[in-house]
């Protein structure tokens, strides 16, 4: 699970470019060491414990085998401290992700993506992390950046409040406090979906070590590292619509009743109107079956959606009902701006922007005057558009 | 590395359904039982479908949190989460007797122990007597009490009635209350009646449910008279025809409902440690003096 680097491409990093940042001096610490030594009493000789550039393995007696380059040299404790301690970034990179990150796949792949830990040199990384390297995760913004001993520390918080001092903002420690922040949007209302862009700001865990960022990022989007994993890896088990719906059962055994394999327009719909970035951050991949896409984007988020969420569930229980009246006929008149006006205010409540629209601003058609005048001259007492009953045998 | 996963309902329009599920997690993490503890939902996330994706252990032990055996723990829980060959004959259960399933997951291609639901396990009789002491904040209270166990009838499932008489059984039993009924919302003998059926001047009136919400905090206030809309709010205890009524609120929001996820957990082998002992000592009532 060691990331060996080629010794070459540690030679090649001794010269770094001219306007490349500055590798940061890094002490060895003891654990990090104490470490070392832990994982060479568990090797037979001739089985190195690879670092980027360098490896030591136990010899046949009570000494090691340091190898850098092309000549291993056998050494006590105290010169393999010394060793180490001239390489104390590999090794300190090592012991992040050996010891204090561990071998959990979804947790060590997205601590070892944030400083492209696959790709780049321990070096390179140290230095970009020595200036901070930030990711974005949904609307979060991660900072990572590496202390004088070669641990990480990672600032969370929302992109809106990137760059903003952290004594402005709620400071926090405990990864699960995060669940408090996700509960409410900024306006206090309910976030049935985690994953919804409403996200509210004014808070930071400005100070977490790896373990601790992986859970805070777990709480405010709940599976998505695990679900980005499997991607990665080329294992993503998507559930397309289809066989989601079929799987329903209880109250939710109708919504299968929807598809009649009349084509999928209606999942269309339903896909533009829940699963659009401005509504849910997850990239769908999932289509109407694995062999009919779907025509509508699935969005450009880091994470993806694997399978119509309960939130689409319930929903689509709502439309199956819905979608099983037969249109009707119904003959009132409205003025052009009426019917536009109509329009405006579908869209300002389907773009949620309601709570935009100045209280006296009536050129726009979703304005509450403009609204309120709209009812007032075209519903009857019971509440009919035009006057005109739902039902025909109302009248 | 053992791990523990506590399943609930949770809710895309209340805040509080969860809040039970969290709490009770967090009281287990304490302990230091298991390596992880973790959390999944029908209605939030992450999801049933998911949620084992995102457990790293070796020993996992699934709690559901929920009152009775029946469409969720029997078919949605074990759907969702793909336990494969799963049955409801695994758990050989009259409705009352489920312990666990050790089944492969297909998520995670590893083992499980599905275990059945806390409402139905022995312990939860005393987090039923727990929450009298702590509506009334008395330690010690019985002694001309009466005790109604509160919750749907068969109309749903057959099995939520069975758990209320099974646990208002085991109360009466200890001869701590001067008298306990069960008493269900849609069917007799009704909630609705409640000064009806005990001859105490005081009630504790527990409703088996494991979050507080529609049903606890709107209908069964409104149907024992505690109010005449719920928004109106009603004091603790509110006397209606007589008998003073003390209102528990959901029993699954009670801390002790901790040690049941635990004790599920143990019968299905997970090693606890001090766990189990830590949890009555900590969320116990303080005595009144």
């Amino acid at each position: 699970m060691s990331d060996p680097t080629s010794a070459e491409a540690d030679a090649a990093d001794d010269e770094p470019a001219e306007d490349a940042p500055a590798v940061p001096d890094v002490e060895l610490p003891s654990e990090a060491f104490d470490a070392v030594l832990d994982a060479l009493a568990d090797r037979e000789p001739g089985k190195p414990v690879r670092f980027e550039g360098f490896s030591a393995a136990p010899d046949e007696g009570d000494g090691y085998v340091f190898a850098a380059g092309d000549r291993p040299k056998t050494m006590g404790e105290g010169e393999l401290h010394e060793a180490l301690a001239e390489r104390a970034a590999a090794v300190t990179d090592w012991y992040v992700f050996e010891r204090v990150v561990g071998e959990f796949g979804p947790r060590r792949a997205f601590l070892r993506w944030i400083e492209d830990a696959d790709g780049e040199t321990v070096a390179t990384r140290y230095a970009a992390l020595a200036e901070g390297i930030e990711r974005a995760w949904g609307e979060l913004r991660i900072t990572a950046t590496v202390t004088d001993r070669g641990e990480r520390r990672y600032d969370v918080r929302h992109a809106d409040d990137a760059g903003v001092p952290v004594d402005e903002l709620d400071a926090y420690e405990d990864p699960l406090d995060a669940r408090d922040l996700v509960t409410f949007d900024e306006q206090g209302r309910y976030r049935p979906l985690k994953t919804a862009p409403s996200l509210a700001g004014g808070w930071a865990f400005p100070d977490l070590g790896p373990r601790d960022l992986y859970e805070t990022v777990e709480t405010i989007y709940p599976a998505t590292v695990a679900n980005w994993h499997r991607e990665r890896e080329g294992e993503l088990d998507v559930t397309h619509w289809r066989e989601t719906m079929e799987r329903q059962s209880g109250i939710y055994g109708v919504v299968k009743t929807w598809d009649r394999g009349e084509g999928y327009e209606h999942v269309n719909w339903v896909a533009e109107a829940c699963c659009d970035d401005s509504q849910c951050l997850k990239r769908r991949e999932w289509q109407y079956d694995d062999e009919t896409d779907l025509d509508v984007d699935g969005g450009d988020g880091a994470f993806p959606c694997r399978e119509p969420c309960s939130v689409v569930v319930s929903a689509a229980r709502k439309w199956t009902r819905l979608e099983s009246e037969q249109p009707r006929t119904y003959e009132f008149d409205l003025t052009p701006s009426e019917k536009e006006q109509v329009e405006a205010i579908i869209d300002a409540v389907a773009d949620g922007r309601t709570d935009e629209i100045r209280e006296a601003d009536t050129k726009e058609g979703a304005n509450r005057y403009r609204t309120r005048f709209l009812r007032a001259k075209l519903f009857d007492d019971e509440g009919n558009l035009g006057g005109v009953p739902t039902e025909p045998d109302e009248e | 590395m053992q791990s523990l996963v506590i399943v609930a309902h949770g809710s895309h329009l209340n805040p509080e359904s969860s809040a039970p599920t969290y709490d009770h997690a967090d009281t287990i993490r304490a302990t230091g039982a298991f390596d992880e503890v973790r959390t999944g939902f029908w209605k939030e996330e992450p999801h049933f479908r998911e949620v084992l994706r995102t457990v790293e252990g070796d020993e996992v032990y699934v709690v559901p949190l929920f009152i009775s055996e029946g469409y969720f723990t029997e078919q949605v829980i074990p759907r969702e989460l793909r336990l494969a060959g799963w049955d409801v004959s695994e758990w050989d259960s009259d409705g009352l007797s489920a312990d666990q399933a050790t089944l492969v997951a297909e998520d995670i291609d590893r083992e499980v122990h599905y275990c059945g639901p806390v409402g139905t396990h022995r312990a939860m009789t005393d987090v039923i007597v727990r929450r009298a002491e702590s509506v009334t904040n008395d330690a010690d209270v019985g002694e001309g009490f009466g005790l109604a166990v509160v919750g749907h009838g068969t109309e749903r499932n057959e099995n939520s009635a069975k758990a209320i008489e099974y646990h208002a059984d085991r109360i009466a039993e200890r001869d701590r209350f001067d008298e306990v009924k069960a008493l269900y919302m849609d069917e007799e003998p009704e909630v609705d009646d409640l000064p009806e059926h005990f001859e105490s001047d005081d009630v504790v009136l527990v409703p088996l449910f494991i979050a507080d919400g529609y049903h606890t905090q709107e209908d069964i206030p409104e149907d024992v008279g505690l109010c005449e809309d719920h928004t109106e709010g009603y004091d603790v205890p509110e006397t209606v025809d007589g008998t003073r009524i003390w209102y528990a609120g959901a029993v699954g929001t009670e801390p002790l409902m901790a040690d049941v996820v635990l004790e599920r957990a143990a019968d299905a082998g997970a090693d606890l440690g001090t766990a189990l002992d830590d949890v009555r000592e900590t969320t116990r009532v303080a005595t009144g003096d």
